[in-house]
């Protein structure tokens, strides 16, 4: 699918979908496990500022499944790879949940071309303790009903039908995420034993009532990347960008523009 | 036609009320439900129906793995197996089966089968399976590579039983530097292998190739449903591998209840078949279905129909129509299993004759008139 604001790019053996809008500095938002259609309205207001990139992770979306990639460290080989083919530098990484994991794992690796990076209800260590949601047990009214705490946006979702290709996307992003996160559940009991290599202005951002992951795992983040800002966001789940969209774009939005300074 | 005995050995003092506040009888149904002093008595009980099975002559005795639940107590299958190599004398022992995605090591199911075949004298059956969705919540294993996993497993098996040891194994999820199993199966080349499946178009190319010849055993479908896949195995076998494959390359796997007249018989089963589908198997797509374990083909299917596939309210009555049940007198089922026989030309029919809640004298009388006056008139 091609259009003015839709890209394909092959890379290694696949087609790999990218949303692409804006001009500025580089911003590559990396989508969770749900994909990168809930994240298509942050990315067109953030692209007022910046050169907007949302790819759909191998697997995902409108993106192929490269059969080289099964883990997040893969993808985060493959993302440090995206953006030397692309020839992109100081880019601003902003993940969500499995998106941001696979910002923390590149940026374990290097920062050579990221100019920031931005964790948001993320994935990718474990705290011991601290019971994390199963989004592959959970019915798909379950779900949405523990990912949301704005009742609005519960009841929007639930009475949105979706398209058969919407139902398509939502099979595939499945399969793609367990393929990824199924075991070790969404983490890597290797990541925090280099999260320390981040020599990058961060940003944890997280909700007070996340489910899937409780905001403990803001903490411990904070505590393994101490040179890190927190921003804990109320009344909110673990979808910032829907629950609480003002508050988050504009912490967002405020922590981008201090790395210029 | 042959005929196996087999029982999931549940727990059948299940307090049924238990979905009124948990979702299955499986994974995530507390154990606190299970009383390991009518564990004690189940177990003997179980064992001591397969035994008789034997004595009445049935062709074969089975058991199967599953894990975390109350429909099937035998997480660990050898260990009933074990048993029956010892205590049977006649019937082949057929484990349905073993699931090797679910192992780190697969060359211990090698170990375990050989043992099996070389305690019995060489009346081991190998069933092998991927294991059950809810399984791989269980177990925590990957969905998204069980395929992959089943084949490696399956093929490093074959070779530890087939091979001079020792020996490296290659694979990509399972890596051997040693291979070298002791004892080699007592069957040579190997035991005959059967995959239990409840039907794929992929399970049954992979079965039917000519290397293979696996017997393709079809689980607790509709009969159409079996019919259809059976003449899926037909076709491939003739259109693909150019081989005409035979009715020894089938089976099925169907729960099965005798009484004296029809009307007994249903009385008698009715609220244990009942039991058996909607409360023992019942589960959510979720926990049936993890992400992977099908093709996104039959997923999409699934979120399509927005249908829970185990979520209960089955009627006996629809189970015996679409022939998930076959239940009346001795002439009575003798004639469906005929027709169904006439119809696709199966050989093996591994009979359940016990499920869900029945009972030790239900289940003995249903062997015993199962044997004498249904079996013989079909052999």
């Amino acid at each position: 699918m091609a259009t003015q604001d839709n890209h394909q790019l092959e890379i290694y053996d696949s087609m790999v979908q990218i949303f692409r809008r804006g001009s500025g500095q580089t911003l590559l938002l990396l989508h969770g496990a749900g994909g990168s259609a809930n994240l298509k309205k942050l990315a067109a207001k953030l692209a007022e500022d910046y050169d907007v990139l949302l790819p759909d992770h191998p697997g995902f979306g409108l993106s192929e499944q490269s059969k080289r990639l099964s883990s997040v460290s893969d993808l985060a080989f493959y993302y440090l790879d995206f953006i030397q083919e692309l020839g992109l530098k100081d880019v601003h990484l902003v993940g969500l949940s499995m998106g941001g994991w696979i910002a923390a794992e590149m940026a374990i690796r290097s920062t050579a071309k990221v100019k920031s990076i931005t964790l948001v209800s993320s994935a990718g260590i474990h705290v011991k303790g601290v019971p994390k949601g199963d989004l592959f047990l959970w019915s798909p009214e379950e779900l949405v009903r523990n990912l949301y705490v704005n009742q609005d946006v519960v009841d929007d979702v639930l009475s949105q039908e979706p398209t058969s290709e919407e139902l398509e996307f939502m099979v595939k992003n499945r399969v793609a995420a367990a393929r990824y996160a199924w075991h070790p559940r969404f983490y890597n009991p290797d990541l925090e034993k280099w999260l320390h290599r981040i020599d990058i202005p961060t940003l944890i951002i997280w909700g007070d009532q996340d489910k899937i992951f409780p905001v403990e795992y803001a903490s411990a983040f904070k505590n393994l990347i101490p040179h890190a800002q927190t921003q804990i966001l109320k009344d909110c789940g673990h979808v910032p960008h829907m629950d609480q969209p003002e508050a988050f774009y504009h912490r967002l939005k405020s922590f981008l523009s201090e790395t210029n300074s | 036609m042959k005929f196996y005995y087999f029982g999931l050995m549940p727990y059948g003092p299940l307090d049924l009320d238990y979905d009124k506040k948990y979702s299955s009888a499986s994974l995530v149904l507390p154990n606190s439900y299970f009383n390991p002093k009518e564990g004690n008595k189940l177990y003997r009980r179980y064992l001591d129906e397969l035994e008789l099975a034997d004595t009445l002559g049935y062709d074969g005795v089975c058991v199967n793995e599953h894990h975390q639940t109350a429909y099937g107590l035998m997480p660990s299958p050898g260990v009933i197996a074990g048993a029956l190599a010892r205590t049977t004398t006649q019937a082949k022992i057929a484990v349905l089966g073993r699931a090797l995605p679910l192992v780190n090591n697969p060359l211990t199911i090698a170990e375990e089968y050989a043992m099996i075949d070389n305690i019995s004298g060489g009346r081991l059956i190998s069933g092998f399976v991927r294991g059950i969705g809810v399984e791989y919540h269980a177990t925590g294993v990957n969905p998204a590579f069980s395929l992959e996993r089943f084949h490696e497993a399956h093929d490093l098996i074959i070779e530890a039983w087939t091979k001079t040891g020792p020996f490296p194994f290659e694979g990509d999820h399972y890596h051997f530097e040693y291979v070298n199993t002791w004892p080699r199966p007592f069957q040579q080349p190997h035991p005959p292998v059967w995959i239990p499946s409840q039907g794929s178009e992929e399970t049954i190319r992979w079965a039917s190739e000519p290397t293979r010849k696996y017997v393709y055993l079809n689980t607790y479908s509709p009969f159409e449903a079996v019919s259809t896949f059976f003449q899926m195995y037909r076709d491939i076998a003739e259109n693909e591998w150019n081989y005409e494959a035979s009715g020894e390359q089938l089976g099925w796997a169907v729960p099965i209840y005798v009484g004296e007249t029809d009307e007994i018989a249903h009385k008698e089963a009715k609220p244990h078949i009942e039991a058996f589908y909607n409360k023992f198997l019942r589960m959510t797509n979720q926990m049936l279905l993890p992400p992977g374990y099908t093709t996104l083909t039959s997923m999409k299917k699934i979120a399509e129909a927005k249908r829970e596939m185990l979520s209960g309210g089955r009627e006996m009555s629809r189970l015996m129509d679409n022939r998930m049940f076959i239940c009346g007198s001795p002439n009575t089922v003798q004639e469906i299993l005929g027709e169904c026989h006439d119809q696709v030309g199966l050989e093996h029919i591994v009979c359940t004759l016990q499920f869900g809640t029945l009972p030790h004298e239900l289940t003995v009388k249903n062997l015993e008139l199962f044997s004498k006056e249904v079996m013989p008139q079909l052999r």
